[in-house]
This record gives C-alpha cells, sequence and structure tokens, in this order.
C-alpha cells in the first residue's frame, strides 16, 4: 500500500461507485438497478418452488450460473494465444461441465418424478 | 450481430431462466422449465459466439467439446445417493471459472470492452476483484463440503485456534488487496486476492460438522450465483447480472429453509462447530433398554396396520434401500394399508434428496408429503417406520431444553401407534445426541443394514400372503 494518499483513495472510491467513465458501458447505476430488481423476482420465484423439487432446483440453477461461459468465450475468441485467452480456454472447458451435466442430471431427475399409476 | 440485437437475445435468455425455475412449482411444469433452460443456455452462447471480435471457432468448440462430453458422462452415470457430491463437486467448477474469466479479463481488458491492460476502469476492477474473490471462495469452500460429503474428509468439524481471528485478518487483508489492484492496477494484487480468497474458502468451510451439510450446500449454491453477477459488473452484462442474482437468491432462501428445520441461526452454523461432537451419546444409555424386534414382526405389525408412515433418512441413501422400501410399500398397499412417506426438510445431506431418492424408486410424489402436511396426522397413524433418519424424530428437540436439538421441528413419530425404527446400530446421529424414542414403549428396533431389513420384510410379508 505503498505511496497511496488518501486523495487517490477516495478517488477511487468515487469511481467504483460513480459511473464508469467512457460511453462503453452501461452506467454502473442502470445494471445494479437491474441486479436488485433480479434479486427480488429470485426471491418470489423461488418461494413458488415446491419442497419436493428442491434437488433439481439446486442442479438447475447450479447450470444456469455456469451462464458466465459468456465472458469465457469472448476471451477465447481472439485469433492467436494469449495468456488471457489460456485463461478463457479453460473457463469454457469448466462452465461447459457444468452446463451440460447440470442440465442433464436436472432432467433425469424430474424424469422420476411421476403421479400415482 | 449488432449492439441492440444481442442485447434482446440476452435479454430472452434471461426470461428463459426465470421460467426456468418457475416450473419448480409443480413436477408436471418442471421438465418443460429445464427445456426453456437448456434453450436460454443455447441462446447465450450462440449470441456470444456472433460478436464481433470472437474468430476463434476451432479454440471454442475443443474446450465444448471436451467440458461437454465430461459433464455429459458424470451426470449420466452418476447415483442419485451422490447427488450432494456431485452438486458441491459442479458448484466448484462454477467458482473455478469465475476466477478463470476474471483473469482473462484482467490481462486483456480490450476483449470485453473495459479499457487497456494496465488502465482498466477503476469500477470495472473492483467488481471484478469481487466477482474473482467470490469465485475462488465458492471453489474452496466446494471443494471441502465435496470431500466432507464424499467421505474423503472426516466431517466433523475442524476447529483452528483463534479462527474467528485468522478470518477477519484474512477479510481485512481482502479488502486492502481489493484497494490495491483498483489503485495500482497491479497484477501482483489480483492473485494476492485470489490466494487469500482460496484460503478464506477452506477456512469457512471447514469448521462446519457434517449436519449442517443442507446449509453448507445452499449457501454454495448462493455464493457461486453472486460470483457470476460479479462477473457480470465486470462485463457490464445484464444476463450475468440476472442470472447471478436469481441463483445467489435461490441459495440464499435455501439456506434460510435449512437453518429453519434445524433451528439454527445461519450466523451459528457460519460459525461452525455442531455435528461432531459425541459428548452427550450414549450417555445414561446403559441402565435403560430396548425393545428389539426381527423383520417378520415388522411385517406382522405393518401388515395388521390400516395406515403406515414411512419416514426416510440419510441411512436410507446410505443403503440404497429406497428401492427395497417402495416394493415393501407395495405389498403393504395390496394388503389395503394406507402408506404414505414424511419428508423433514433436512432428512439427507442437500434440500429434496430424499424426494429424488424416492422418486428413483418410482414412488408416486402425491404420497409423499412434507413435515407440516402429516405432522398432524401422527396420532391417526399406527405405525411409523423410521429409516435412515434419526435427529429429525429426537422427542428431546421438544422436551428437552438442554439438547443441542432443542427447539428443532420433528416428525412427531412418537405419537403414532408403533414405532419402529431401521437402525445399524444404538448409535447417536449426525448432531451426536441420543434419541430417548430408542427407549418408549412403543418403539420396536429393528437392528440391521436398512436394505436388508426392507427385503426381509418383502419376504416375510409375500410369506404371510
Amino acid at each position: 500500500m505503498d505511496g497511496i494518499s488518501a486523495v487517490q483513495l477516495a478517488q477511487a472510491t468515487a469511481a467504483a461507485a460513480a459511473v464508469p467513465e467512457g460511453a462503453h458501458a452501461t452506467p454502473f447505476l442502470a445494471l445494479f438497478t437491474i441486479f436488485v430488481l433480479a434479486v427480488f423476482l429470485g426471491y418470489y420465484v423461488i418461494w413458488s418452488v415446491t419442497p419436493a423439487l428442491h434437488s433439481p432446483l439446486m442442479s438447475v440453477t447450479n447450470a444456469i450460473s455456469s451462464v458466465i461461459i459468456v465472458g469465457a468465450l469472448l476471451a477465447v475468441g481472439p485469433l492467436g494465444f494469449t495468456f488471457a485467452k489460456a485463461m478463457g480456454f479453460l473457463a469454457v472447458i469448466l462452465a461447459s461441465i457444468n452446463i451440460v451435466g447440470g442440465f442433464i442430471v436436472t432432467q433425469r431427475m424430474l424424469g422420476m418424478f411421476k403421479r400415482r399409476t | 450481430m449488432n449492439e441492440t440485437l444481442s442485447a434482446l437475445a440476452y435479454l430472452a435468455a434471461s426470461v428463459c431462466f426465470i421460467q426456468a425455475l418457475r416450473g419448480l412449482s409443480s413436477p408436471t411444469s418442471a421438465v418443460r422449465g429445464n427445456r426453456l433452460g437448456i434453450a436460454g443456455m443455447t441462446i447465450a452462447v450462440m449470441t456470444t459466439l456472433l460478436q464481433p471480435g470472437v474468430f476463434d471457432y476451432g479454440s471454442i468448440f475443443v474446450a465444448v467439446l471436451i467440458g461437454g462430453s465430461i459433464g455429459a458422462v458424470v451426470a449420466y452415470k452418476i447415483e442419485m445417493t451422490a447427488l450432494p457430491q456431485l452438486v458441491a463437486a459442479f458448484h466448484s467448477l462454477v467458482g473455478l471459472a469465475a476466477v478463470f474469466v476474471a483473469a482473462a479479463a484482467f490481462y486483456a481488458p480490450e476483449a470485453f470492452g473495459i479499457g487497456a491492460r494496465g488502465a482498466i476502469h477503476a469500477s470495472s476492477l473492483v467488481e471484478m476483484a469481487i466477482g474473482v474473490a467470490v469465485g475462488a471462495i465458492t471453489f474452496t469452500g466446494s471443494i471441502i463440503a465435496f470431500g466432507k460429503l464424499q467421505g474423503l474428509i472426516s466431517g466433523a468439524p475442524v476447529m483452528l485456534p483463534n479462527r474467528h481471528a485468522i478470518n477477519l485478518g484474512l477479510g481485512g487483508a481482502l479488502i486492502l488487496a481489493v484497494l490495491w489492484l483498483a489503485l495500482g492496477q497491479s497484477a501482483i494484487a489480483f492473485w494476492l486476492i485470489v490466494i487469500l480468497a482460496l484460503a478464506l474458502g477452506v477456512l469457512i468451510i471447514v469448521p462446519i460438522g457434517g449436519a449442517d451439510m443442507p446449509v453448507v450446500i445452499s449457501m454454495l449454491n448462493s455464493y457461486s450465483g453472486w460470483a457470476a453477477a460479479g462477473i457480470g459488473f465486470t462485463l457490464s452484462n445484464p444476463l450475468l447480472i440476472i442470472t447471478g442474482a436469481l441463483v445467489g437468491s435461490s441459495g440464499a432462501i435455501l439456506s434460510y429453509i435449512m437453518c429453519k428445520g434445524m433451528n439454527r441461526s445461519f450466523a451459528s452454523v457460519i460459525l461452525g462447530g455442531f455435528g461432531g461432537e459425541t459428548t452427550a451419546a450414549a450417555a445414561g444409555a446403559g441402565d435403560r433398554t430396548v425393545k428389539q424386534a426381527a423383520a417378520d414382526d415388522a411385517a406382522f405389525v405393518m401388515g395388521q396396520a390400516a395406515s403406515v408412515v414411512i419416514v426416510p433418512g440419510y441411512g436410507m441413501a446410505v443403503a440404497q434401500a429406497q428401492h427395497a422400501l417402495r416394493e415393501m410399500a407395495d405389498l403393504l398397499k395390496k394388503r389395503g394399508v394406507k402408506v404414505r412417506y414424511a419428508i423433514h426438510p433436512v432428512a439427507g445431506r442437500m434440500p429434496g434428496h430424499m424426494n429424488v431418492l424416492l422418486a428413483e424408486a418410482n414412488v408416486p410424489y402425491e404420497e409423499v408429503l412434507e413435515l407440516d402436511e402429516i405432522n398432524r396426522d401422527f396420532p391417526s397413524t399406527d405405525v411409523s417406520f423410521v429409516i435412515g433418519a434419526n435427529d429429525i424424530t429426537n422427542p428431546a428437540a421438544k422436551e428437552d431444553p438442554k439438547s443441542p436439538i432443542y427447539g428443532m421441528p420433528i416428525l412427531d413419530v412418537a405419537r403414532s401407534g408403533t414405532v419402529l425404527f431401521v437402525k445399524r446400530s444404538l448409535a447417536s446421529g449426525y448432531a451426536g445426541i441420543d434419541n430417548s424414542l430408542f427407549y418408549k414403549d412403543n418403539t420396536m428396533m429393528l437392528f440391521g443394514d436398512a436394505k436388508k431389513m426392507c427385503e426381509q420384510i418383502v419376504k416375510a410379508l409375500e410369506h404371510a400372503g
């Protein structure tokens, strides 16, 4: 932490909280709004899940949280070899295991739940 | 693919994911929900592949092929009894993938449109740091949980001296490292965050005992969601943020339900130490006697009953007794006995574990009831058949204020006419507490392996005709 003044610290904190500079990104506040609304949406949707299906709920949330494959694909995308690309490549493998494995195991579980015949 | 079109496609994927979760409100709509989830993921991946800057389809194909094959083989081969371990392992992969994606974003920010190497926007760095830290904690935490569930490491809590001080120190160091990264763009700071968070993940889970695994596994489920959301903020991608938030709140709600099922506060679970001490076990058990019975007796008692409630627990999963159990239930039903199943929220090692095992054995889900649906029926039940469960039936939770499980909601089997208790021995349950139910007059102990016992009862029922 050498050579970091209180002013710099305050600047970094302010920058972190405020809208990112440059037109590249959706403003932080808009993303944060989406995030908070999605948490509430999740709250109401998850309470409606029947307790009998809590195991499939865990495996399907596991599969869909691997949507971070989106970030991994962007890292593998460029041609040529870099460290970042190697990281992305590994992330694509891991996320694919989860996506394919998660959806299949969920499907297997759901296929077992049958009505009285 | 232009930006507007991509944004709409990602939105469509988000809606698919929401529908996938909503579908789980009933077994009939759940299958369609899962297909929508798959559709959403396909849309998300396709949209990303069509982004400008994505050229190397060869490498992507290879990576997806490797990962997809591993995932498919594992998912098709896994035994349903090993689900908790599988889910823990999957969580660890999400965590590690989040770390790798964050590293990729740190070393090649231009690919993600968040600045250039060494000049990444401070806000993106903070978001990245949060994503990578939560990801790393999820990774090692899940590895430890996997080890405990798989039996690779002891389920007993490991209590380091001064562990709270160590954790606080690590947490403080983590915050300083995040500031250092945001201010200095330093690669050392980035990897320091990774290392600190990896250590923290181990230390958070190690002191938590085996009995609390349903909470731990739900909590890690939640973390994996927050990690995805953190990466979503870094990449300014609403799809990742929405999905992460959904998964994060899902895991949090499951943790809450599990804690309530054990009457424990979330804080006391996290602080750990429960579920390993055997101090209360066998204390004063010497002078009390239990009534032991054989399979024939059990067959007779249940065959004469009008209604039987089966209470399964983790022991049923370990013995793989669910199929033999269903056979037994079928024979009883043929004789006109009303058979139902009672599921405690924390039966098994993960939320809903028992329901899946019974479904695997073709038990119709209408016969499977939750705690608050069945509890008032116990006084009018002739026989309760407890198989591989213990703590969730322990009357001490209601009667003994000194008991560690006092206040925990239990299945009131003691109120039924007769209790048949299938158990390998008189040993205490996972929480390490003696069960006074064993010594009650209306309890009959059936000592032996859960599966063999069910098979013997089936034989006895067939003989009796």
